[in-house]
């Protein structure tokens, strides 16, 4: 009897921990893919990608909280911003850098990065905001365990843009354009294609993907500086993923939020934060190219 | 008698066409003294002037170094892409001055480019890469894939198939197709021939003919295979060192003496010379 009993809490800890995970993983996995648009068509390594998150987060806030919008306005004119703040990014922080070696392309999106914290910092200050809850918080039972609603949904909405940005990719005259870009761009401009426009579509989609999943990590921890420091786990995600790999970025975003849920669940002692960037070094050591990195084709 | 004439070596105040020249009917390309610098330093084309008629098929031969592919590539708006610039000279593209204009603009006017090496979207399947060929399209184009298609029925059978693992031969179609997606007035391909066996040679430079009289595209044939070129163009240019060197007929070019030495291999006694007695002679007698 008691076995039993034992027994069906160890199924349901389980569960829990791997819907909580795959929850984390999605958004990741949303995160990340902004990262993988981005270093695809431009080449660019996007240090600030994390960031983007946090500045999400906090619009949000601000347009529910400060300027009461209703929830769904809220979004929409984060992800307005968001796209501006993709434009610009590209328009007045890459471009005058094309030609440029990586390094200091990379110290540029560092700095970036800085400079997106520190406005958070200098507008909203430090203190964690609580956020309203606009996505529905109750529990369902899933598989006999109670669930977070809210978890639900990140899963839900990040797989939905995840699958849109997938389909975008494989069929839309843009998103094959953009694969153009990315493959060939002397050729891609051969055949009538701006390499200016995919680029800045590109950094338009990136901000656009990551705000959305700021946005989705807010309302599951409120608007702070965790939202960045979750953001961060971007990195492993990619590596892991491979840098220009879609499907990569998927696999691997849930890879690594189950890995941190299970050693938050069963290990403890902060070991979860560390834990994505232990295999971050294992990948960069073993396969650095990630699980899924595109192979060159290299017959001709 | 032979029209066949040599450029002018410093191609200043080219303007008046040979009677007999390429300038007969409608001029759908001119290039005019063009000048080339790369890396601001490199001057490569040197008062290049050409013309292509409306409708023919112009051959642009020479040998390695010469020019050719940049020719192109200043026709393409592509220049800027490789740190090169136009310092001189005009192109016009019927009777539009296309000096300075951009790729993507050049592309949506009518004018487009097989490059060298072929170039198709590697991760992109065959139909993926036609559906980029008609990025410039603001109409439907499901006619033009099935008349691509039509012309190169291998790549219907290739068409879900990733682009990067096709032989030569195809990715050599596929790049034409790709162009042809676009609807060009004028198509220029830069030595599609290169490393396909005799007989893809053959049929395609059979396509790029069937291109020619069916659809009515102008064609701007760049080659090291003088022979095939010569046998299917209207007029024949030939380039050295950033300029035009010799031009006229096609069916004269290829009866040119000097032409069969350097370019078709063979010397007066009607054997074939050997490239490095080509090479040496080439070095004692230039047409500059
Ligand atoms: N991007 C570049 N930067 C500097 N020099 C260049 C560049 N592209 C070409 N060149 C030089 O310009 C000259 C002409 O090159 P181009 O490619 O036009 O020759 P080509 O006639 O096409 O030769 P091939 O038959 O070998 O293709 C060469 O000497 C080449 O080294
Ligand atoms: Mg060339």
């Amino acid at each position: 009897m008691e076995q039993a009993e034992v027994g069906s809490a160890y199924v349901e800890t389980f569960i829990q921990l791997t819907i909580t995970g795959l929850a984390n993983g999605a958004i990741l996995s949303l995160a990340a893919l902004g990262f993988v648009i981005v270093f695809k068509a431009t080449g660019v390594i996007n240090f600030a990608q994390g960031y983007f998150l946090l500045v999400g987060a906090y619009l949000v806030w601000a347009g529910m909280v400060q300027f009461n919008l209703p929830w769904f306005f809220a979004v929409i004119v984060a992800l307005v911003v968001a796209v501006l703040m993709g434009l610009a990014t590209e328009r007045f922080v890459l471009r005058p850098l094309v030609g440029e070696n990586v390094i200091s392309v990379i110290m540029v999106t560092i700095g970036l990065a800085f400079v997106l914290q520190g406005l958070v910092q200098f507008i909203w200050g430090t203190e964690p905001r609580p956020m309203p809850a606009f996505i529905p918080r109750g529990t369902v039972e899933l598989l006999g365990v109670p669930v977070t609603l809210n978890r639900i949904w990140a899963v839900v909405i990040a797989g939905a843009v995840l699958a849109a940005l997938t389909l975008f990719f494989q069929r839309s005259r843009h998103g094959i354009a953009m694969r153009a870009v990315a493959d060939d761009q002397q050729a891609a401009m051969v055949v009538g294609i701006s390499v200016r426009k995919v680029f800045a579509l590109a950094w338009a989609l990136a901000a656009a993907s990551a705000v959305l999943a700021g946005i989705i990590v807010a309302n599951l921890f409120g608007a702070s500086g965790e939202v960045a420091v979750f953001g961060l786990l971007v990195f492993p995600v990619v590596i892991l993923g491979g840098l220009d790999s879609v499907p990569g970025v998927m696999i691997a975003g849930a890879i690594i939020g189950l890995l941190v849920s299970y050693t938050a669940g069963y290990v403890g002692g902060g070991l979860q934060q560390v834990i994505p960037y232990i295999v971050l070094v294992l990948i960069l050591l073993l396969r650095p190219y990630g699980l899924f990195g595109e192979v060159r084709i290299e017959r001709v | 008698m032979s029209s066949v004439r040599n450029g002018d070596a410093g191609g200043q105040g080219r303007s008046a066409p040979a009677p007999g020249g390429p300038a007969d009917t409608a001029l759908m390309l001119e290039l005019n003294n063009v000048e080339v610098i790369y890396e601001e330093v490199i001057l490569v084309l040197r008062g290049m002037s050409m013309q292509v008629p409306e409708g023919k098929i112009v051959a642009l031969l020479g040998s390695n170094g010469a020019g050719k592919s940049t020719t192109l590539k200043a026709i393409c708006g592509l220049l800027p892409s490789e740190h090169g610039e136009i310092t001189d000279g005009t192109i016009t593209f019927g009777g539009i001055d296309v000096t300075h204009t951009d790729a993507a603009q050049i592309v949506r006017m009518g004018l487009s480019l097989v490059m060298e090496g072929r170039r198709v979207f590697g991760h992109l399947t065959v139909s993926e890469n036609l559906v980029a060929g008609a990025h410039t399209r603001r109409d439907s184009h499901a006619d033009d894939l099935d008349m691509v298609y039509g012309y190169f029925p291998r790549l219907a059978d290739l068409r879900g198939r990733t682009a990067g693992y096709l032989s030569g031969g195809e990715q050599q179609m596929l790049a034409i197709g790709r162009a042809l997606m676009a609807r060009p007035r004028i198509m220029m391909l830069d030595e599609p021939s290169l490393g396909l066996a005799p007989m893809l040679v053959s049929e395609i430079f059979d396509i790029v003919q069937r291109l020619n009289r069916d659809l009515g595209t102008t064609v701007l044939l760049v080659e090291q295979n003088a022979r095939r070129a010569l046998n299917i163009a209207d007029h024949g240019y030939i380039m050295e060192q950033g300029r035009i060197v010799l031009e006229g007929p096609a069916a004269d070019l290829a009866d040119n003496p000097d032409v069969k030495e350097f370019y078709l291999g063979i010397g007066e006694s009607g054997q074939r010379r050997s490239y490095r007695d080509v090479k040496h002679y080439k070095r004692r007698k230039r047409w500059l």
